[in-house]
């Protein structure tokens, strides 16, 4: 049970609350995401690609069921790499994490989904501030490991992508 | 909190619901016993049922009001304040009844003014019984049955139902409809408990039938699955059982589907009521007429459009309708209606809020978008009407000056736009100054199952709803059916028709240039009076689908309207076929030159004969053979060349000779020729061959480019032939052509008045293929004639040049008739000049025309053609 904060901004708070996290990398670069966030990990084999979407909307996935749209990680962070992503065709396994907002199912693709992670606050830092805005936008700080760093990643900003306006 | 509370709270909400439509329409028919009787075990009901449970403040209440009510199902004439009053108290008990839920008990307070009201109310009706009690008006049977309905309903009510219930989100389950749904049922003998009966209806949680919604659509898919399998082994033994799997998966999805469908009646029984007391307060009589209440839409769609729904009756309440005097003065019927209707129409549910107020001032919006910086000036003036009615739609955007209580126009219709797009709806308004709004919002059935053909394209499969499948055409480069092309534009004819195609692979891609194959198959698609095709390359089966939602992240797509999973698991994209239309820009403009002009229907055909003639690589092109005056064939040495044009000595004249678009003068041998002439001036068309002359019904289907010396393109003889339009030539041959004769009258419904008859032959099919029709005269006073015996004229275009005082007597005797308030009249002119436009003007003339100004033309009267409606 943690006393009430008085003093820490809200945007942190709701994120305090949770310092485990799911760790997965995308281009290399080791990313965290809150566990309470996460419904599941599994292998996309099959994604629907959806003409005129978003870039970085690869496609829809049936997982169990449900409809789930696929958002490409690295296109999302405008990895240099982000054209090698396979766009959908059959015989892909894709490695994708299960998220959920407001009912609705996401998967983020990413190139691997790695432990679960639990991190002390101490290690915990805002972003830089020089970060690559398609980068700021969606992390919420960074910890301090050992030997790497892992970014923190704000599932809500991550599926707040720009549309163009609706026709 | 106490589950019996839980009930009591869900079942009594509903109770009231129906006390408030019932009493509505039970004080516009005051005489009928039926309604009354309801009403009066309604509330006897509620009464009950809080004694039961011991709510006292709400027992007082309803007590009070049950007995105003009793006074009148025993015979009290009914007034206006007296059901104020008892809607009053049914709001306060709402009140109580929200408190409840939320803290699980009555919350203290008095309702001592109120019930002392209901209780005057009471007396008042009591002595005026007694006053008339030697009548004794009552019928002893029906009063004893009444009674007896009460007590029986009230045990039926008190009796706690099986199955728990959870909060306010709950459902009616009903298998069937009960009596009360019906108050016409309820009548005399037939007065039933609905518990005795049977049809009762159960209380199940919403999250219970979502799951159930889910689990059956999984199972389909494992039917489907499986169905797979056995398609591809012999096993008899397994076909039977699956046969039989397959059949009750089949009826149990239908019924989870109809657990989850409720009456579009549900969203607006609130409606009544809130026009009513609308009418109350602002002193206008209104009608509101509910059509369609039956329609049966996803009660998740359902929960959405409901304040919508109420948002905008309430603004043509407060806005549309006008004062009783103002209406009066109109000569409208003092009572406005608002209709609000509701129907199934290809795979949506589209419902019409529709009033006969004062419609929306189209040059209000117009200037306040502006205003607002909305659009620029330009940009206004190129929109079509219904584009500017779109304004209204954005945030904030208000024509009221005043903002009433009730709404202010405007504000708030932004966030209906939100709702409805919310549920990936669409909204459409169209309104005639003077004579009212209609706003129409269409929305899909989300959430349903549907029947849908599964075509592929690059090797993506795609479903399409098989309600807007009209046929599947084959399409091959030289097979029966072929696409041909106007300016790369692919058509199809089928059955002397032009279908315009467009290829799914091409606007997925936008790249609407790419070579289109030629191979595939053509499905031929229907939205509303629209046809178009839509080229795919092949096409599989047909299919039951459970449609999903799109993801809001894709929603703005127009092209799909949403996805499901097929039988082997993979997820589809459903294609929208309106968004295809739309994002070609295909439906949309045609569709308001169809439904918009009345006149277009039912009008005798025309026909017309034309010259058909080869000009350009396999290009067959058409011209009115009325405007032709000869056909030649000159040896290609005899041109001469003039001031860069080409001349022919012609019967002792040089004549111009200009080569139609695509071909070039011949070098060598007979050089083919259409000659026209107007007076003393001759001009050549030079094509290539000359092939027929045809008698044709003259269709124009699309505009081509302007540019390119095209009207359109029709079919004649089951060819596509591209319709010539002369005016782009006659420039060319000589730019003073028309000051050597003046004009001629021609009128269409728009009346022209052009006394030259090549020009009037020249202007109706430019008129034509703008969408209008065409009524001519020869000059002003033949016109004038024509005006005042012609039902309805929307424009009056009138030749100015030969006798401008003919014109401007024209125009001010039309302008002096009433019945042509709305008509714009245009001047054409071979030589606009200012001082030419003042005097029009002065004549009051809308605007004056330069006769070769085709674009400026039809943009003038494209201006009237919304008047259309309203002179209709």
């Amino acid at each position: 049970m943690t006393e009430p904060r008085e003093d820490s901004p809200s945007g942190l708070a709701a994120f305090e609350d949770s310092l485990d996290y799911v760790t997965v990398t995308v281009g290399g670069q080791l990313l965290g995401l809150p566990i309470g966030r996460v419904q599941d990990v599994f292998i996309a084999t099959r994604i629907t690609p959806v003409p005129l979407a978003p870039y970085e909307i690869v496609g829809l996935i049936n997982l169990r069921g449900r409809v789930v749209t696929a958002i490409c990680m690295r296109r999302r962070m405008r990895h240099a790499d982000s054209g090698a992503m396979p766009s959908g065709t059959k015989e892909h396994e894709l490695t994708a994490v299960g998220l959920d907002q407001g009912g609705e199912a996401f998967a983020l693709i990413v190139d691997a989904v790695g432990e679960v992670m639990r991190l002390s606050r101490a290690t915990f830092e805002p972003v830089p501030i020089h970060l690559d805005s398609a980068w700021a936008a969606i992390a919420k700080g960074v910890h301090r490991l050992d030997d790497r760093l892992l970014v923190v990643i704000d599932v809500d900003a991550v599926l707040n992508i720009e549309l163009p306006i609706a026709a | 909190m106490d589950e019996l509370l839980q009930e009591f709270l869900g079942e009594t909400g509903e109770h009231l619901d129906m006390v408030d439509r019932e009493l509505v329409r039970f004080e516009q028919e005051p005489n009928n016993g039926d309604i009354l009787r309801n009403i009066f075990r309604l509330v006897h009901t509620v009464k009950g049922t809080c004694g039961f449970i011991g709510l006292p403040r709400l027992e007082a209440l309803t007590h009070a009001a049950e007995s105003v009510i009793g006074q009148f199902r025993d015979g009290a004439s009914v007034s206006s304040s007296a059901v104020t009053a008892i809607l009053e108290t049914i709001d306060r008990i709402k009140e109580i009844m929200a408190e409840l839920a939320e803290k699980g008990q009555e919350p203290p307070g008095h309702d001592g003014q109120l019930i002392d009201e209901l209780r005057g109310l009471a007396q008042r009706a009591k002595q005026e019984l007694a006053r008339r009690q030697p009548q004794g008006s009552l019928d002893p049977v029906a009063a004893y049955l009444a009674r007896t309905a009460e007590t029986r309903s009230t045990e039926a009510a008190i009796a706690p139902a099986p199955g728990s219930v959870q909060d306010e989100m709950d459902l009616v389950f009903r298998a069937a409809p009960s009596p009360l749904d019906q108050p016409g049922m309820a009548h005399g003998e037939t007065i039933r408990d609905p518990k005795a009966t049977g049809p009762a209806t159960l209380r199940v949680n919403v999250d219970t039938l979502e799951h159930l919604m889910t689990m059956v659509s999984e199972l389909v898919l494992t039917r489907n699955q499986l169905l797979e399998i056995a398609r591809r082994q012999e096993d008899a033994g397994l076909k039977a059982p699956l046969q039989r799997l397959s059949l009750i998966t089949a009826e149990l999805q239908d019924g989870v589907m109809k657990t989850r469908m409720q009456p579009i009646g549900n969203a607006w029984s609130k409606l009544p009521r809130i026009v009513r007391d609308l009418s109350t307060d602002l002193g206008k009589h209104i009608e509101l007429v509910l059509e369609g209440a039956e329609t049966e839409l996803d009660r998740q769609l359902l929960d959405l459009i409901k304040d919508p729904l109420i948002h905008m009756v309430r603004n043509c309440a407060d806005h549309a309708i006008e004062e009783p005097q103002e209406r009066a003065a109109l000569g409208k019927p003092k009572t406005g209606t608002i209709r609000v209707s509701a129907y199934h129409e290809g795979g949506s549910v589209t419902i019409a809020i529709s009033d006969d107020g004062r419609g929306m001032d189209v040059a209000r919006i117009r200037s306040k978008a502006i205003q607002r910086g909305l659009a620029t000036e330009t940009e206004v003036e190129r929109m079509s009407e219904s584009q500017l009615l779109r304004f209204v739609l954005h945030p904030g955007f208000s024509t009221s000056e005043s903002v009433t209580a009730i709404s202010g126009r405007g504000v708030g219709m932004d966030v209906v736009k939100v709702n409805v797009d919310a549920i990936g709806g669409m909204i459409d308004i169209a309104s005639i100054a003077g004579a009212g709004t209609t706003i129409t919002i269409k929305i899909p059935l989300t959430l349903a199952i549907v029947s849908a053909l599964i075509v592929a394209t690059e090797g993506q499969r795609f479903a399409i709803p098989q309600v807007v499948v009209r046929e599947l055409v084959r399409v091959k480069a030289n097979g029966e059916h072929r696409i041909e092309r106007i300016n790369n534009a692919p058509v199809l004819r089928l059955r002397e028709r032009l279908l315009p195609i467009i290829a799914l692979a091409g606007v997925m891609n936008r790249t609407t240039d790419a070579a289109i194959a030629d191979d595939g198959f053509i499905v031929v698609t229907q939205i509303g009076e629209r046809q178009f095709g839509i080229l795919v390359e092949s096409v599989f089966h047909t299919e039951e689908i459970v449609v999903k939602p799109m993801s809001t992240r894709l929603r703005h797509i127009p092209l799909f309207s949403g996805n499901t999973i097929l039988g082997d698991g993979a997820v589809v994209l459903i294609i929208d076929p309106n968004g295809v239309a739309r994002l070609v820009g295909v439906a949309a403009a045609q569709d308001e030159t169809t439904s918009d002009d009345p006149l277009e229907m039912g009008s005798p055909v025309e026909r017309t004969t034309m010259l058909v003639f080869r000009a350009g690589k396999d290009t067959v092109k058409a011209v009115p053979l009325s405007l032709v005056t000869r056909l030649e064939e000159v040896e290609a040495g005899l041109f001469e060349t003039g001031g860069g044009r080409a001349l022919l000595n012609y019967r002792g004249r040089l004549m111009p000779v200009v080569p139609v678009e695509g071909c070039a003068l011949r070098q060598a041998g007979l050089q083919p020729m259409v000659i026209f002439s107007e007076g003393d001036f001759s001009m050549a068309l030079a094509v290539d061959a000359i092939v027929d002359i045809v008698d044709e019904v003259l269709d124009i289907e699309m505009l081509a480019m302007p540019e390119q010396g095209l009207l359109g393109s029709a079919i004649i003889r089951g060819r596509a032939t591209e319709i010539l339009d002369l005016a782009h030539y006659l420039p060319k041959a000589n730019p003073n052509w028309l000051h050597l004769r003046r004009g001629e009258s021609g009128s269409p419904r728009v009346l022209l008045v052009e006394p030259s008859e090549f020009l009037r032959e020249m202007l109706a099919p430019v008129l034509k293929a703008a969408g209008l029709q065409v009524v001519h005269a020869s000059d002003p006073a033949m016109a004038a004639g024509l005006a005042s015996g012609s039902a309805t004229l929307d424009a009056v275009v009138v030749d100015i040049d030969r006798d401008a005082e003919a014109a401007f007597a024209l125009a001010a005797r039309l302008r002096a008739e009433a019945r042509h308030a709305g008509l714009r009249i245009i001047g054409l002119t071979s030589l606009p000049t200012p001082e030419l436009h003042v005097a029009a003007i002065h004549a009051q003339f809308d605007e004056v025309v330069a006769k070769f100004d085709r674009r400026a033309l039809i943009a003038e009267l494209a201006e009237t053609r919304p008047r259309l409606r309203r002179a209709a």
